[in-house]
C-alpha cells in the first residue's frame, strides 16, 4: 500500500492508458477501468482508465466537451456508466451510493443551493448530514465565509458561491474530494488562497480529484494529471512532463493589427512562448489560449 | 477492500432530518408560495361565500345544518389541491431546475427525506388553512361538527394521502417549474370542477356526477359531505381515494429523480 503524499509521480501508470492492467488495484483510493458513457449517439467518455492513490491530487485536464465532468460524475455516482467499472475506496458508486457519499465530498458545476437560505444555515445543514463532519468554524474561517454567514445565498457573488461550494465539499471530512473547476469564477487572490487550502486538505491525507482548465493550477497542485480529449485519455503523467510534451501546447497564429509588446502576452499564465515569423505572431500555451490572447490584445 | 470497509463511517444521522425540516420550513416562510396561495385562496372563497345571502341559514333537508356546512368540504379540498398540486410540485421542480436536488444527491441524505420534509411542511400549511376555515366557519357561518366524525376523519386522511400522492407524482415527472406549473394546473381545474367548486355535485348531470365519483376530489367531497350529514362514507368513495393514493404514490417513488 503506497500512501504517498507530496510531489512526485506515485508508482505505476506511467504515460497513457496503455500501460495499465485490467486487474483492479485494490489499494487505490479511486479506480476507474474502461469507463464508457454515451448520451444518445454522442460518446462522452470512451474507454477511460486511471487510478488515484490515497493522498494524491489527481488532475483531469482537457478542453470543453472532453468528458472531464462526465467522468467525475460517474465516479461520484451521479451518472450511470454504460460500461467499465469504478471503485472508490472499495465502493461501487451505483451499488453503495449512500456509503460512498458519506466519504466523498463533491463540488459540482451546474448545482446550486436554496436562494433564500443564509450561508450559515446552509453550512449548518450540510454539516448535520455527516457523522464525522469537519469543524464548522474552521471550514468557515479557512474559506473566508465566517463574516458572510448571515447573507442569503442569492445575494452572494459568483466567487463567494464558489467558495461556499468548496466548503460543502469538504464539510463532511471526506476521504476523497472531487472538485470540478473549483477556481473558475474566482479572482487571482481567491484562487491562490484556494490552492493553499487544497494543499492543506491533501496534507491531512485526503485524496483529491481536480477537474481543471488551467495548466498552472494543475502544475501547482497535482501529483499526476490525465489529459482528456473527445472522451479519450491522451496522456497520464506528472504535470511537468506533460507540459514539456510539444503536443500539449496550443498554438495561436495571427497577424496583429499593430505593434505590441511581447511582455503583454508572456506575462499571462496561459502563455508559454511568443514568436515572430515575418508579420505573423505565433503564441503557444495552454488553457483558453486563443480567447485570452485576443482579449488581452483588444484591451491593450 | 477490507482496508477500506473499516474506514466507513455510519450514514447520515437521523437528527439531520430535523435540520432539513427546519431549513425547509424557513424557506417556506421566506418564499411563502404555499402560505399565500394554500391558505389565502380558500379563505378568500370563504369570504366571498359569506356575501351569498342565506348561506348560514339552517336547512331542514340537511338535518338542520347550514348551506355552509355542506360547502365546507369543498373549501377543504380547495386548500389541499392548492398545496398538493401547486405549492409542493413548484417548490420541488424549482429545486430540481436550480440544481439544488443535484447538490443534495451527492450527500448521504436519502432521496426520500426532501420529499418527506416538503410533504410535512405542506401538511402543516393544510392544518393552518383548515384551522382558519373551522374557526371562521363556526363563528360566522354556523358550521357544525360532522355528524359522523370517524367517517369524516378517515375520509380526510385518505383525501390528503391521495392528493399528496398525485402532487408528488407531478413533482417526480416535472423537470422544470414551467412543466410543474402546467401539469399541476391541468389537474387542478378539472379536479376542482368535479369537486363541485363551481357547479355543486347535486346540480351536475348524472353522467358528470358519475365521473365525479371516480375522481379524487369528487370522491373526497362526496365522502366528507355524507360524514357532515351523519352517514359513514360509502365504501366506493373511500376505495376510490385509497386507489388514487396507492397508484400515484407508487408512480411518484418509481419516477422520482434528483435531476
Amino acid at each position: 500500500m503506497s500512501l504517498c503524499s507530496g510531489g512526485g509521480a506515485p508508482g505505476a501508470a506511467g504515460s497513457g492508458a496503455a500501460g495499465f492492467g485490467s486487474v483492479p488495484d485494490a489499494e487505490a483510493a479511486v479506480e476507474v477501468l474502461h469507463l464508457r458513457k454515451t448520451y444518445g449517439t454522442t460518446v462522452a467518455v470512451d474507454d477511460v482508465s486511471f487510478s488515484v492513490q490515497e493522498g494524491e491530487i489527481f488532475g483531469i485536464l482537457g478542453p470543453n466537451g472532453a468528458g472531464k465532468t462526465t467522468t467525475v460524475e460517474c465516479v461520484i455516482g451521479l451518472r450511470v456508466p454504460d460500461g467499465g467499472a469504478i471503485r472508490v475506496m472499495g465502493l461501487d458508486p451505483q451499488e453503495d451510493r449512500e456509503d460512498l457519499h458519506a466519504i466523498v465530498g463533491a463540488q459540482l458545476q451546474a448545482s446550486a443551493l436554496p436562494a433564500r437560505l443564509k450561508v450559515g444555515e446552509i453550512l449548518d445543514l450540510y454539516h448535520s448530514f455527516y457523522r464525522e463532519a469537519a469543524d464548522l468554524g474552521e471550514i468557515m474561517e479557512s474559506l473566508g465565509l465566517a463574516e458572510k454567514r448571515n447573507e442569503y445565498y442569492r445575494s452572494l457573488s459568483g466567487g463567494l458561491k464558489q467558495r461556499l461550494s468548496i466548503a460543502l465539499a469538504l464539510i463532511g471530512n471526506p476521504k476523497v474530494a472531487v472538485l470540478d473547476e473549483m477556481t473558475t469564477g474566482l479572482d487571482p487572490q481567491a484562487r491562490r488562497d484556494t490552492w493553499a487550502l487544497i494543499e492543506g486538505v491533501r496534507d491531512r491525507g485526503v485524496t483529491i480529484i481536480l477537474v481543471t482548465h488551467y495548466m498552472d493550477e494543475a502544475e501547482r497542485l497535482c501529483d499526476r494529471v490525465t489529459l482528456l480529449d473527445r472522451g479519450r485519455i491522451v496522456a497520464i503523467d506528472t504535470p511537468e512532463r506533460l507540459a514539456d510534451r510539444a503536443g500539449v501546447d496550443k498554438r495561436v497564429r495571427f497577424v496583429p493589427s499593430g505593434p505590441f509588446s511581447d511582455r503583454l502576452l508572456t506575462g499571462l499564465p496561459e502563455v508559454r512562448t511568443v514568436e515572430h515569423e515575418g508579420e505573423q505572431v505565433i503564441v503557444t500555451g495552454s488553457g483558453e489560449l486563443a480567447n485570452i490572447v485576443i482579449l488581452t490584445l483588444a484591451l491593450a | 477492500m477490507s482496508i477500506h470497509a473499516s474506514l466507513l463511517p455510519a450514514r447520515t444521522p437521523r437528527s439531520a432530518f430535523g435540520k432539513l425540516l427546519e431549513s425547509e420550513a424557513k424557506y417556506a416562510w421566506r418564499a411563502p408560495v404555499g402560505l399565500i396561495f394554500g391558505v389565502t385562496v380558500p379563505v378568500l372563497v370563504l369570504v366571498i361565500l359569506g356575501t351569498v345571502p342565506g348561506v348560514n341559514k339552517p336547512v331542514k333537508a340537511f338535518g338542520g345544518l347550514t348551506y355552509f356546512s355542506i360547502y365546507f368540504p369543498i373549501l377543504i379540498v380547495l386548500a389541499l389541491a392548492v398545496l398538493s398540486l401547486i405549492s409542493l410540485p413548484l417548490h420541488l421542480a424549482n429545486y430540481r431546475e436550480q440544481g439544488i436536488l443535484r447538490r443534495m444527491s451527492t450527500t448521504p441524505v436519502p432521496p426520500g427525506w426532501m420529499l418527506a420534509a416538503q410533504v410535512i411542511i405542506n401538511l402543516v400549511l393544510a392544518a393552518v388553512a383548515l384551522g382558519i376555515l373551522v374557526v371562521a366557519g363556526t363563528a360566522g357561518f354556523g358550521l357544525g361538527a360532522p355528524k359522523a366524525p370517524g367517517g369524516f376523519t378517515l375520509a380526510l386522511a385518505l383525501t390528503i394521502a391521495a392528493m399528496f400522492a398525485i402532487g408528488l407524482w407531478v413533482s417526480a415527472i416535472a423537470r422544470t417549474t414551467g412543466g410543474a406549473s402546467v401539469i399541476g394546473q391541468l389537474l387542478f381545474y378539472p379536479l376542482l370542477f368535479f369537486a363541485g367548486l363551481w357547479l355543486p355535485r347535486e346540480h351536475m348531470a348524472p353522467v358528470l356526477r358519475d365521473i365525479s365519483d371516480w375522481t379524487p376530489l369528487g370522491a373526497a367531497v362526496r365522502s366528507l359531505q355524507s360524514s357532515m350529514l351523519g352517514a359513514f362514507p360509502s365504501a366506493q368513495s373511500l376505495l376510490v381515494l385509497a386507489a388514487w393514493a396507492v397508484v400515484f404514490g407508487v408512480l411518484a417513488v418509481r419516477f422520482f429523480r434528483w435531476e
